[in-house]
């Protein structure tokens, strides 16, 4: 296997995410926080993140479905999601949901479903970006870990 | 405690409390990585019953503020209260709002997400300075052994200097005890920073005994003869007197602050401004005092209150007392600063322009008037004054002036800047306000250029105990905590509340001349001369008692609102 072509490729996507601003420092910092005691942080990390937000994104539509006078509600929901992006760095998806809190601040609930669908797509794009890098990365084995933990 | 002392603060234990997952695992990591003992928890009301459970296991909690199942205030609230732990929040929203309700309810720090592993490297300090707190609340005097062991225990540890600085000011000072032991004209006053005396329970007592016997206007070097406690010097026991008697005045505000509830509303949202108007005031002002001070003409009502929890009532501001309007000089501001409000800390003035801080210049002497603020009373109180506190008032070493604790004047006790009307000041400016990060410049100054004039309550009563413990014999009010700032310890951040304890004493102030028509004078010209302020050193309230003044008041009161975000600057103003 051509690892080095494919530590190009690997190093590329990677610049690409921050370049187009799908990422932003903190995902920096958690490939810091890998280490030998957890040589995989980083995709747990997002493995997680993936796992849960669906369910955030959910509850979000719930509550603007069911509960649409309900922007209290609403904006908590988004808060959690808002919390939960920023933890692996997500940042299209933190801008989004701070648009989201807009318009749920505008109780405009039309505006609010609109950012919904946008962040729905956001989160999509995200997953398989991120999950195609962890394929790779995963393809150049652990010895190529310093791929990632470059800082 | 839990974590190896030894080798502090490798080992801490740390309960981690968030709903999100994501963020679970990343803070664990970070915390283990610094090596710290972490258990997370991903819902409130569990981590309340782990808690519970396990009490003593636990060192520090960090948590969330926003939680499905419990909101995060109140699970730092109950934290706080049932395990007395120091709490960190945490949240992805960093409005000023959010951050003070923290803060309000007991937060020892805010942190703002996405956490960065340096900033969890240092919540040790929250630990840390909270058991410095308990030992010196235990242990009082004889801490300082306890404090070596402290020390010695973080050596190996450079992260921040301050705990290491902490200790050898401890350590300087026991050293240096005997020589300012002898020392009563002690210049020490007027050096910067002396290392601290930790007012233990124990101490207190004795010094209230004291105190008791034989009133606060024998003065410190007889109630430390009474004390008969070896190592403490008459400058020690002068600035706890003056604090003591600052905080028995605070406690009267707080009485009647009370019964003033409303209007002190009204007014406390005019503090702030008022206290710019003041600092504009000031500066213009001409010197009216030979000395130059241009805001002699400050009518400055000295409150005690500013270890009072109800912080919100003290505004930094010039409590003008209503009264006396003839202060022109800031007719504008007294009379918003009506005595109506109760501001505890009306002697707190925002001194932000005030040259006398800028100067540094010891004979500067900020005249100022300190009326007490007593909504209504005020110019009596003023009155009465100037016949008192002439020829008394030797601010720092001797409170002869300074009446019995028996807040015999309602308004008085605590009246920092009490009436002796003109009371020059010359800001000892060898407090160094800078280091006060939390408080703005305009406090610190105001702490300075007051500090004279605090310690020199004419007739107060008050001493306002910053941070040591006060035993307050007037009022219902008991002192639990050593280190004296029964405010003071309910925080987790509460710095070293009594690093700062210099012996203020040396603050000149002479108000033997001070001119016994005082009643109202606003400084106006009074003419140094006559006052006899010359080396005022006075209050050197160490940075850190300011800050600790500050923050213990913040948390001691769930009253506090809002506004609070005022009121730390007046706090730092009084101690200063």
């Amino acid at each position: 296997m051509d690892y080095s072509n494919l530590r190009r490729q690997i190093i590329f996507m990677k610049k690409s995410f921050f370049d187009q601003g799908y990422l932003d420092e903190q995902f920096n910092q958690l490939e810091e926080l890998q280490d030998e005691s957890s040589p995989n942080f980083v995709e747990e990390v997002v493995a997680l993140f993936l796992k849960d937000s669906p369910r955030l994104l959910i509850n979000i539509e719930q509550a603007i479905e069911k509960y649409p006078q309900d922007f209290y509600r609403l904006d908590s929901l988004v808060h959690q999601l808002k919390g939960s992006a920023s933890s692996i760095g997500a940042v299209r998806m933190k801008n989004e949901c701070s648009v989201l809190k807009a318009h749920g601040n505008d109780k405009n609930l039309e505006g609010c479903r609109r950012s919904l669908q946008k962040m729905k797509r956001e989160h999509a794009t995200l997953k398989q970006k991120l999950e195609s890098y962890f394929q790779l990365l995963r393809q150049v084995g652990p010895r190529n870990s310093a791929v990632n933990s470059r800082k | 405690m839990a974590a190896d002392a030894t080798v502090f603060p490798y080992g801490l234990r740390v309960l981690v409390v968030d709903d999100d997952p994501t963020w679970l695992k990343i803070l664990e990591k970070m915390l283990r990585k610094c090596s710290y003992e972490v258990t997370t928890c991903g819902l409130a009301r569990v981590a309340l019953e782990i808690l519970r459970e396990r009490k003593s296991k636990f060192d520090i909690v960090i948590s969330d503020v926003n939680m499905p199942d419990m909101d995060g205030f109140k699970l730092l609230e109950h934290i706080g209260l049932e395990m007395d732990l120091p709490v960190i929040m945490m949240s992805i929203d960093g409005e000023t709002s959010r951050v003070m309700k923290g803060v309000q309810h007991g937060a020892c720090d805010y942190l703002l997400k996405p956490v960065r592993m340096k900033e969890l490297r240092n919540i040790w300090q929250h630990v840390y300075r909270k058991r410095m707190h308990e030992v010196k609340e235990i242990e009082g005097h004889d801490s300082c052994d306890d404090l070596q062991i402290l020390r010695y225990g973080f050596e190996g540890f450079d992260e921040k200097g301050i705990f290491i600085t902490a200790d050898s000011d401890t350590t300087r000072k026991r050293k240096d005890l005997d020589k300012d032991h002898a020392d009563q004209d002690s210049s020490d006053g007027a050096t910067a920073k002396k290392a601290r005396v930790v007012w233990s329970v124990d101490l207190h007592q004795k010094f209230v005994n004291a105190v008791n016997q034989i009133g606060f206007d024998i003065g410190p070097k007889k109630i430390l003869d009474l004390m008969n406690v070896p190592g403490i010097t008459r400058e020690n026991v002068a600035s706890h007197l003056q604090k003591y008697r600052l905080y028995l005045g605070r406690l009267q505000k707080q009485n009647e602050e009370r019964i003033l509830g409303a209007a002190r509303q009204d007014f406390s949202n005019k503090g702030t401004s008022e206290n710019l108007n003041l600092r504009s005031s000031f500066q213009d002002q001409p010197s009216n005092v030979s000395s130059g001070y241009p805001h002699a003409s400050q009518k400055i009502q000295g409150q005690s209150s500013m270890l009072d929890s109800q912080l919100e009532d003290t505004k930094c501001t010039v409590p003008l007392p209503a009264s006396d309007k003839s202060r022109n000089s800031v007719n504008d501001v007294a009379d918003s600063q009506n005595v109506a409000d109760a501001s505890p800390l009306s002697g707190v003035l925002s001194f932000k322009g005030l040259p006398v801080n800028q100067d540094n210049n010891p004979s500067e002497t900020m005249i100022m008037e300190c009326q007490t603020w007593n909504g209504g009373v005020p110019s009596k109180q003023f009155m009465q004054y100037p016949k008192h506190n002439h020829a008394r008032c030797d601010l720092l070493g001797d409170y002869a002036c300074l009446p019995k604790p028996d807040l015999e004047h309602p308004a008085a006790p605590g009246n920092f800047f009490t009436p002796p009307p003109l009371i020059s000041m010359s800001c000892s400016m060898e407090l160094d306000a800078r280091n006060f990060s939390d408080v703005k410049p305009a406090l610190l100054d105001c702490i300075k250029s007051l500090s004279p004039a605090l310690t020199c309550t004419v007739d107060s009563v008050s001493v306002q105990l910053s941070d040591s413990v006060v035993t307050s014999t007037s009022s219902d009010r008991k002192f639990s905590t050593v280190e004296g700032l029964p405010y003071f310890d309910q925080t987790n951040s509460q710095g070293p509340l009594f690093r700062s304890q210099e012996p203020s004493t040396t603050c000149g102030l002479d108000l033997a001349s001070l001119p016994e028509d005082l009643p109202s004078y606003p400084l106006q010209g009074v003419p140094f001369e006559n006052i006899g302020l010359s080396s005022i050193d006075l209050f050197h309230y160490n940075d850190t008692m300011l800050l600790a003044g500050l923050q213990s008041n913040w948390y001691d009161d769930q009253e506090f609102i809002s506004e609070t975000t005022d009121y730390p600057l007046m706090d730092g103003c009084l101690f200063a």
